[in-house]
């Protein structure tokens, strides 16, 4: 009798998967870790894990189309003297001048200004088209410094200290030298087609009790007009959202780490920092502790793609939010219509993050003169203000149906979560239960 | 001659003062009493004024200056003169840390020593230091000229891109990638056109060292992943 | 995240003004915190008698009686002075281990600031203006003090979160900064015998010199030692019964200026602290480099030594 041995199919490691694989033996072949721009591409706990609850019999909602549900706020409210007014609580993040082209720059800014809204600046300093295309813009004032001058300070409508982004907290920036085009390298004051690396740390004060002497310095330079945020990446937002309103901010802007970057490690990207849903509440709370909820405002960024999103980071206590990936995409990165490209470049439409090479073929993270041309500033604008206005429509949509004449009457008590790990972080409960996981038992 | 006293006077009508000057303003002297270690002190100025402070400053005196003449007849805080445009900052006394960050332009001159940091993120910036520099130095310095007539702390230059260095005394010890560089014609120039302008007299530019970028850390290279 | 002062003094004369000079030094402080502030005072020992500086919750009920409370256990004289919610307790050196063994056992809510022959150490939530008020710091005499204002980074606003610390005799430490391996080496001591009362940096960094200095280092080689063992940003002063010391990081970021004439030796976090010294004119002013220790000891008053460069 023969002994017929059943085939046992090939099976791969759940840990070694083909990713880790590859990395490996990148790491090996190259020397040198992975630089990659975008956000962490993990599945995190995230908005899609919540739910609105809605109105029926206890609450009323509101009748779309027929009775308002106001969408506007007013950031800046504690010291400056010209406040931002905004018509819809959705901001642009600030990108920079360097890692996109000008065209981007400038698309960015007519789509916040046909919103209502507020575009930012970045690390390379402000240009002239994106000051003339924004009626609102937010200047950064970076640990790197670059074009830092006060001509633009003063002509900016607030001012955002950056002191972490939620993509890499903790971490500086190194932007490769194939970016650094003749105009970049002139703002930048750095030599063309060098590698650019920024500090992590801002030169001239370390830690809060400094940070409240660079606020009084900034503000006396622009004579107390301009609301001044401090910008964190998400680690730890009750601290760090504490430590920013004794420093002195009107606005704490917290980034979750599915926020992007122009370039930044892998590994950084991927292992440091909160997911943007656990970031929330502990930020509220801090603002709520100190009794400035409201007063400082909070904007909340990383990974927020629909009005559902924006809903749901209101509820939870925030009272804006910014985008950067998804205003990218909306200009019209990663589109399917460059696949052929894409695969050239050995990606495809969707997963393209190599944004620090320059050779982006939607023409937007590039600063290849023909590659920009590619993208016509007017109507990617047109397409950032569309993107914006549904945005603004889910958002209504969902807060009318939950009874609410204004975004910001919005509450957490309108949430439930259908992960334990998402009431967690959220702080809702559990669908269908009572049971908030870490506050309350079961 | 308008005079402040920020013992009286509150700082921002000092500063308010300074912004709101008219080009051709006749007011073009100001002069700052009791400022004892006030911060944001003459921020922000951006007219051809001159600004006389009679006693220390603290943080960020004269930060983000084009144009003015500010002179502190004491010592400063940290990062005077920081980010400066233009213009002309001269301390007195010592200095602290982050002396001329980040400054783009214009020429800061310290009569006593500076602390740590002197320079760190110079863009364009003159800092000339009759005294002592302390460590880290020059720190990521783009552009600019540093020169320190006494000695320099340790680090000096660490990860410098093209600002030009010279120290007349001793160097305690180089940052990573900044190297001691020889002294051409063109640099004796430009160091006795420095030392002109910032009142240096009977010190030879030949008395000094330039010490300037290796360049090795422009663009990534495994090999020196111990420098970063 | 904060303010330091300190003063140390040379000329026997000024030393019925230290409280007077160390206030006005740590109230010019008060923006760089507004949680809370507290001072250390090193007056004249009093021979072979010890003081102990406790905090109550309840001054008024949990202070009745303790003099006799007291006196009973150790058999002498002993006097409580009451100064708001703080009380010093005056007793035999003997009978310093009984009384605090009593005191924890009968009333566990008091909060024991310091013990030794000259420290009293004072602290508050709240400005430093309104915690030097309180306690009447003005008006003490002594030979060095160490003032802090603090804005909190990760631990509670509370009374014990404030500083100075003091894990041991006569000793006390404040900082400005914050460690970054201060879990770790809590777990370490912790498993050494030494009690915390907080989740506080700071008072890990107390305790951690508190330990070297229970294995016969002084108190200099104690700071040179946690050059090595200390992470991440810190400037600490501290003061033991005849010493005042500075500890600077290696990176040395958090600011720091001090000045010294033949009367005093002075520390602030900013030369505004230092502005109304007398004197200060003609002062030595320097900033401490990184990763040094500055110490003075008036059983030896040879200057500034920097044992670790």
């Amino acid at each position: 009798m023969t002994y017929h041995n059943p085939p046992t199919p090939p099976r791969k490691s759940a840990i070694f998967d083909d990713v880790s694989l590859a990395e490996i033996r990148r790491a090996a072949a190259t020397g040198i870790y992975d630089i990659r721009g975008g956000g962490t591409k993990k599945a995190l706990p995230h908005f899609d894990d919540l739910l609105f609850l809605g109105a029926s019999m206890s609450r009323y909602p509101l009748e779309g189309y027929r009775e308002r549900c106001d969408t506007s706020v007013t950031l800046g409210t504690r010291f400056a003297r010209k406040p931002l007014q905004l018509k819809i609580p959705v901001t642009i993040a600030g990108m920079s001048f360097g890692a996109l082209s000008g065209p981007a720059k400038e698309a960015l800014g007519r789509g916040a200004t046909l919103s209502g809204t507020s575009t930012t600046t970045g690390d390379g300093g402000m240009t002239d088209e994106e000051r003339g295309h924004s009626e609102l813009l937010v200047y950064q004032y970076l640990p790197s410094r670059y074009g830092m001058n006060p001509k633009d300070l003063r002509r900016a409508d607030a001012i955002e200290i950056v002191v972490g982004q939620g993509a890499k907290p903790g971490g500086g920036g190194m932007l490769l030298g194939q970016k650094i085009s003749d105009r970049v390298a002139e703002m930048r004051t750095l030599p063309k087609g060098i590698d650019q690396r920024s500090a992590c740390r801002h030169p001239d004060w370390t830690g809060p009790d400094d940070l409240e002497i660079k606020i009084l310095e900034l503000r006396e330079i622009t004579d107390w007009e301009k609301p001044i945020y401090i910008k964190i990446g998400g680690s730890r937002p009750y601290y760090d959202t504490a430590l920013a309103v004794k420093a002195g901010a009107d606005v704490v802007v917290v980034d979750g780490m599915q926020g992007g970057t122009a370039a930044t490690q892998d590994v950084f990207i991927e292992n440091v920092g909160l997911p943007t849903l656990a970031c929330i509440r502990p930020a509220v709370e801090a603002l709520q502790e100190l009794g400035m909820h409201r007063k400082v405002q909070l904007v909340v960024s990383g990974g927020i793609r629909n009005g559902a999103d924006v809903a749901k980071a209101l509820a939870l206590g925030a009272d804006a939010v910014s985008i950067g990936t998804a205003a990218l995409v909306a200009l019209g990165d990663n589109d399917a219509k460059w696949e052929a490209e894409y695969n050239a470049l050995g990606t495809t439409a969707g997963a393209y993050d190599d944004w620090h090479e320059g050779k982006d073929p939607a023409g937007i993270t590039t600063q290849d003169p023909e590659l920009a041309a590619r993208l016509d500033p007017i109507a990617a604008g047109r397409r950032l203000a569309n993107y914006l206005k549904v945005m603004t429509l889910e958002a209504q949509t969902i807060a009318r149906a939950c009874g609410h004449n204004h975004l910001h009457n919005l509450e957490p008590e309108d949430l439930v979560a259908l992960t334990i790990e998402a009431a967690a972080m959220a702080r809702v409960p559990l669908a269908g239960t009572g049971w908030i996981p870490g506050q309350t038992g079961l | 001659m308008p005079t402040f006293d920020l013992s009286q006077t509150p700082l921002r009508e000092l500063n308010q003062a300074l912004h709101g000057l008219a080009a051709g303003a006749n007011d073009t002297e100001f002069e700052v009493v009791n400022p004892r270690g006030s911060h944001a002190v003459a921020v922000g100025c951006d007219a051809p004024v001159a600004v006389s402070i009679r006693g220390s400053v603290g943080y960020y005196c004269a930060g983000m200056n084009s144009a003015a003449t500010v002179t502190v007849h004491g010592s400063a805080g940290p990062g005077v003169a920081e980010n400066m445009m233009s213009g002309t900052v001269v301390v007195e006394g010592d200095a602290s840390q982050y002396a001329g960050a980040t400054g783009r332009g214009g020429l800061l001159v310290i009569k006593g020593n500076a602390a740590s940091r002197c320079g760190i993120s110079m863009k364009g910036i003159d800092i000339v230091v009759h005294g002592n520099i302390g460590h880290m130095s020059a720190f990521m310095g783009q552009s600019g000229n540093l020169v320190v007539l006494g000695d320099a702390g340790e680090a000096l230059g660490d990860s410098l891109y093209e600002a030009k260095l010279f120290v007349r005394g001793s160097v305690k010890s180089l940052g990573a990638d900044c190297v001691e560089k020889e002294m051409r014609e063109e640099h004796l120039t430009l160091l006795a056109g420095l030392l002109e302008r910032a009142g240096v007299t009977g010190v030879e530019p030949s008395e000094f060292r330039r010490y300037g970028s290796a360049r090795k850390l422009y663009s990534f290279d495994i090999d020196n992943a111990d420098a970063y | 995240m904060c303010g330091i002062v300190g003063l140390f003094l040379k000329d026997p004369a000024l030393e019925p003004r230290l409280g007077e000079l160390l206030s006005a030094m740590l109230i010019t402080m008060t923006d760089r915190g507004p949680d809370s502030a507290g001072i250390a005072i090193y007056g004249k020992p009093v021979p072979r008698r010890m003081k102990l500086t406790l905090q109550f919750d309840r001054p008024q009920e949990d202070f009745d009686g303790l003099a006799e409370q007291l006196e009973h256990l150790s058999g002498d004289a002993v006097t409580v002075s009451l100064k708001s919610s703080h009380a010093v307790v005056q007793l035999p050196a003997e009978a310093l281990d009984d009384a605090r063994a009593f005191l924890r056992r009968a009333l566990p809510s008091i909060r024991m600031m310091s013990a030794g022959e000259s420290v009293e150490i004072y602290k508050e939530v709240g400005l430093p203006q309104e915690v030097v008020a309180r306690f009447d710091i003005r008006s003490m005499a002594g030979t060095h003090g160490i003032g802090h204002t603090r804005m909190a980074t990760e631990s509670a606003v509370t009374t014990l979160g404030a500083h100075p610390f003091s894990t041991g005799p006569d000793q006390c430490l404040v900082h400005n900064g914050s460690l970054s391996n201060h879990n770790n080496l809590r777990r370490e001591l912790a498993r050494a015998g030494i009690r915390f009362e907080t989740e506080n940096d700071t008072e890990v960094a107390a305790a951690y010199l508190t330990a070297r200095m229970a294995k016969g280092r002084n108190l200099g080689e104690a700071l040179e030692d946690g050059l090595c063992d200390l992470d991440g940003f810190f400037t600490f002063v501290v003061g033991t019964r005849t010493g005042f010391g500075v500890l600077r990081d290696p990176i040395a970021c958090k600011p720091a200026v001090m000045a010294e004439t033949t009367s005093y030796v002075a520390f602030g976090s900013e030369y505004r602290a230092l502005v109304d010294l007398p004197g200060i004119d003609g002062a030595r002013i320097w900033e401490p480099e990184p990763a040094s220790v500055y110490f003075w000891d008036r059983d030896r008053l040879a200057g500034e030594s920097t044992l670790a460069a």
